[in-house]
């Protein structure tokens, strides 16, 4: 579109931002909507798929862990079976169960020792020196004596690194026997470490007080609350895992996938953050906005685009109606002059003919021969001034019509309307003279001016009085035109004592092309313009009748103010929407 | 003796007055009206007027109506329309209704005189045939 564009008014531009913000809401609306559903679904089904898939993983590696305990349990099982606890303290017997061990099932066992009921390591072999160690006070010491089989936490014990127990009790000879085997915490730890997803998906076990039994991959410090809720819901509500979605201790939201392990006395935490676990999601969200935005910057464009060029295509076809609009009336004017002219050609006929008359009456007399005595000059003086007066005659009509003719631009200007009554008045004063109508003007002298078109409104008055002495043309009578203020307006009837307009007509004598002259005669424009015209300065025109009686037009002009201009503007453009 | 005794009527007095002395010269007894009304009851004083000279626009009684009454009233007397350019269709309407021609205003006073010199010809001949008509009745009665 070209930018030499000029403004529109503030009617359009009220126009094309209505326009825009339909389309907007009719546009956004639906791709909101689909979008949204579209979005909220994706996500909870990929929540859905997530958690299953770490659910299922952290169920294996629980069972993995579980597996791998008892596995270690059954073959220190198997060893306290076959050790013989009468030759247990000579040196290089332990020995050898320990390498047997290690080289049956790796190097997962870390050292083996045989502990009597006192408490006192009687056998030990291993990297360490703990031969005759005293474990009587040591927390799996108490527990271990207790039962067949034990497992312990991990602590640091005697040796100073972390480490956990599998201890075995034996009964033999009446006394209780603990065969005690170190498991590597590397290897161990191996099972739980190489639970990694994505950057930040790490898993750890935790014991009943919170400690850890693993090394995390990243240092924090659980909560025990938490935690113990964990086993708590765990071991009360009998699943195997638990997934929660929560704001971890550095204000992450992160999710924890979690399973008792170690017969509930073991708690391993698969942690991952949810951004780091949801990140196809998160993709997804993105290309989604990017799309979202793309799509309404292009929206908007559109509908900016074209609700401007459709307003401008309306304002254009409306000023191509309010061009045609004022041909019309320049046809309609044209049409009511040419019924003038009827008249006025009659008005001037008359005193040509005089004057022709009387130019040959003096051809006669100059053909007898006169101007000999004081009679004939008499004569021909009195027949010169004849000549003489029928001329100015015919020149006052001609001024009549060349001061209607010289109005026709259809400017705005402010000018008091009784002159214009007048004047209108006189140009039609012949033609009622022989439609035997007496014509009258009853006007309030000193107006308020308006503001309007001169030509514009000596059309309306022009067809009115044409239309009340065509409606008289037979029966003669009175038409009486008066003008008056009335409550900021000036109030102009325009009444007749015609036959008066039947009721089935008089609701369309405004309508355009309604007319009840013979085809030919009347365009059926005149009352229509009329109306156009004074709608147009944002009076009013109204029409009263009764059969027989006679019809009384009713128009009213609102008088000259400083908005006046803005109300017409106003007007015009209600028209137009019409 | 004059060509013929006329009539002239319209509402212009100062057109009546200088026609009436063209034609006065031209040896036309003139009679003059200013009104329709006027003309009706000057016809019905004085029978001798043979030829209206009848204007067709006219305040109060029209040309037209004029002419009617005259048909009526004193149907041998014989009337020539004037009229402007834009009232032909009212002459030709005259000439239906039963005046003896029509002539454009203002009118060449040669045509003028021809055309009232014809009407009353002919009003002549028609008063000629009635007075013949009525010498036959009388004989005839006689007989």
């Amino acid at each position: 579109m070209n930018r030499n564009l000029p403004p529109l008014s503030p009617y359009y531009r009220s126009l094309t931002r209505n326009m825009v913000l339909l389309v907007m809401v009719i546009s956004f609306t639906p791709m909101v909507l689909v979008t949204g559903i579209i979005l909220d679904q994706f996500s909870s089904s990929h929540h859905e798929k997530v958690f299953a898939h770490l659910g299922e993983l952290v169920l294996k590696h629980k069972q993995n862990i579980d597996s791998f305990l008892d596995e270690k349990v059954q073959n220190i099982r198997f060893l306290a079976d076959s050790i013989d606890f009468d030759r247990i303290s000579q040196p290089g017997i332990i020995a050898e169960d320990l390498s047997r061990l290690q080289s049956a099932y790796g190097t997962v066992f870390v050292d083996l020792g045989v502990v009597n009921e006192q408490g006192q390591q009687v056998a030990y072999a291993g990297p360490f020196n703990l031969e005759n160690a005293i474990y009587a006070d040591a927390d799996w010491f108490k527990k271990a004596i207790q039962s067949n089989y034990f497992t312990s936490d991990v602590f640091l014990g005697l040796r100073g690194s972390p480490h956990f127990i599998i201890a075995v009790r034996k009964t033999w000879q009446g006394q209780k026997w603990i065969i005690r085997a170190t498991i590597d915490f590397l290897s161990f730890n191996r099972l739980v470490e190489k639970v990694r997803i994505g950057e930040t998906g790490f898993a750890y076990i935790l014991n009943r007080e919170g400690q850890f039994q693993t090394k995390p991959i990243f240092d924090f410090t659980p909560t025990l609350d938490i935690y113990s809720r964990y086993f708590a819901t765990l071991s009360r509500m009998g699943k195997e895992v638990e997934i929660q979605e929560r704001l971890d201790g550095a204000g992450v939201k992160s999710l924890y996938v979690s399973a008792l392990l170690k017969g509930g006395d073991w708690l391993l935490v698969y942690k991952q953050a949810s951004s780091d676990a949801f990140s196809d999601l998160h993709n997804a969200q993105i290309i989604a906005l990017v799309f979202f935005v793309l799509g309404g910057i292009a929206i908007v464009a559109m509908a900016v685009w074209m609700s401007g060029r459709m307003v401008r295509r309306i304002a254009t076809s409306d000023k191509e109606k309010e061009i045609m609009n004022e041909q019309v009336i320049e046809t309609g004017k044209l049409a009511s002059v040419g019924e003038l002219a009827a008249g006025i050609a009659h008005e001037i006929n008359n005193p040509v003919a005089i004057m022709v008359e009387e130019a040959g009456w003096l051809q006669d007399l100059m053909e007898d021969g006169a101007y000999k005595n004081e009679a004939d000059i008499k004569e021909f003086e009195r027949a010169l001034n004849q000549i003489r007066t029928q001329g100015k005659r015919c020149k006052e009509i001609t001024h009549k019509l060349l001061s209607f003719a010289r109005k026709t631009d259809s400017r705005i200007e402010d000018f008091e309307i009784g002159h214009l009554i007048e004047e209108v008045v006189a140009l039609s004063a012949q033609r009622a003279k022989y439609s035997n109508v007496e014509l009258t003007t009853r006007l309030e002298p000193k107006l308020p001016a308006i503001s309007a078109s001169h030509s514009e409104l000596q059309q309306v008055f022009l067809n009115l009085i044409n239309n009340a002495l065509d409606a008289m043309d037979k029966t003669g009578g009175t038409l009486e035109i008066s003008a008056r203020q009335e409550e900021g307006q000036i109030l102009i009837g325009v009444a007749d004592n015609g036959p008066g307009i039947p009721k089935a007509n008089l609701a369309r004598i405004f309508d355009p092309f309604f007319t009840t002259k013979p085809v030919g005669s009347g365009t059926g424009l005149g009352l229509s313009i009329c109306y156009g015209i004074i709608q147009k300065m944002g009076g009013t025109i109204a029409v009263k009748s009764a059969l027989d009686v006679g019809t009384t037009f009713e128009i009213r002009i609102p008088v000259k103010t400083d908005d006046t201009v803005e109300n017409r503007t106003v007007v015009s453009a209600s028209d137009t929407c019409n | 003796m004059a060509i013929a005794t006329i009539m002239l009527v319209d509402d212009e007095v100062p057109f009546v007055e200088a026609m009436t002395k063209r034609l006065t010269r031209r040896d036309l007894e003139v009679g003059t009206a200013f009104s329709g009304k006027d003309a009706l009851e000057k016809l019905l004083a004085d029978s001798k007027t043979e030829v209206v000279i009848l204007d067709v626009k006219m305040p109060g009684m029209d040309g037209i109506e004029t002419l009617q009454a005259i048909k009526r009233q004193v149907p041998l007397v014989e009337v020539i329309m004037l009229t402007g350019h834009a009232t032909v269709e009212s002459a030709i309407e005259g000439m239906k209704l039963g005046a003896f021609d029509y002539l454009m205003k203002p009118c060449d006073m040669d045509h003028l005189i021809a055309k009232v010199t014809e009407a009353a010809a002919r009003k002549r001949q028609h008063e000629e045939k009635i007075i013949n008509a009525r010498i036959k009745e009388i004989t005839a009665r006689r007989a």
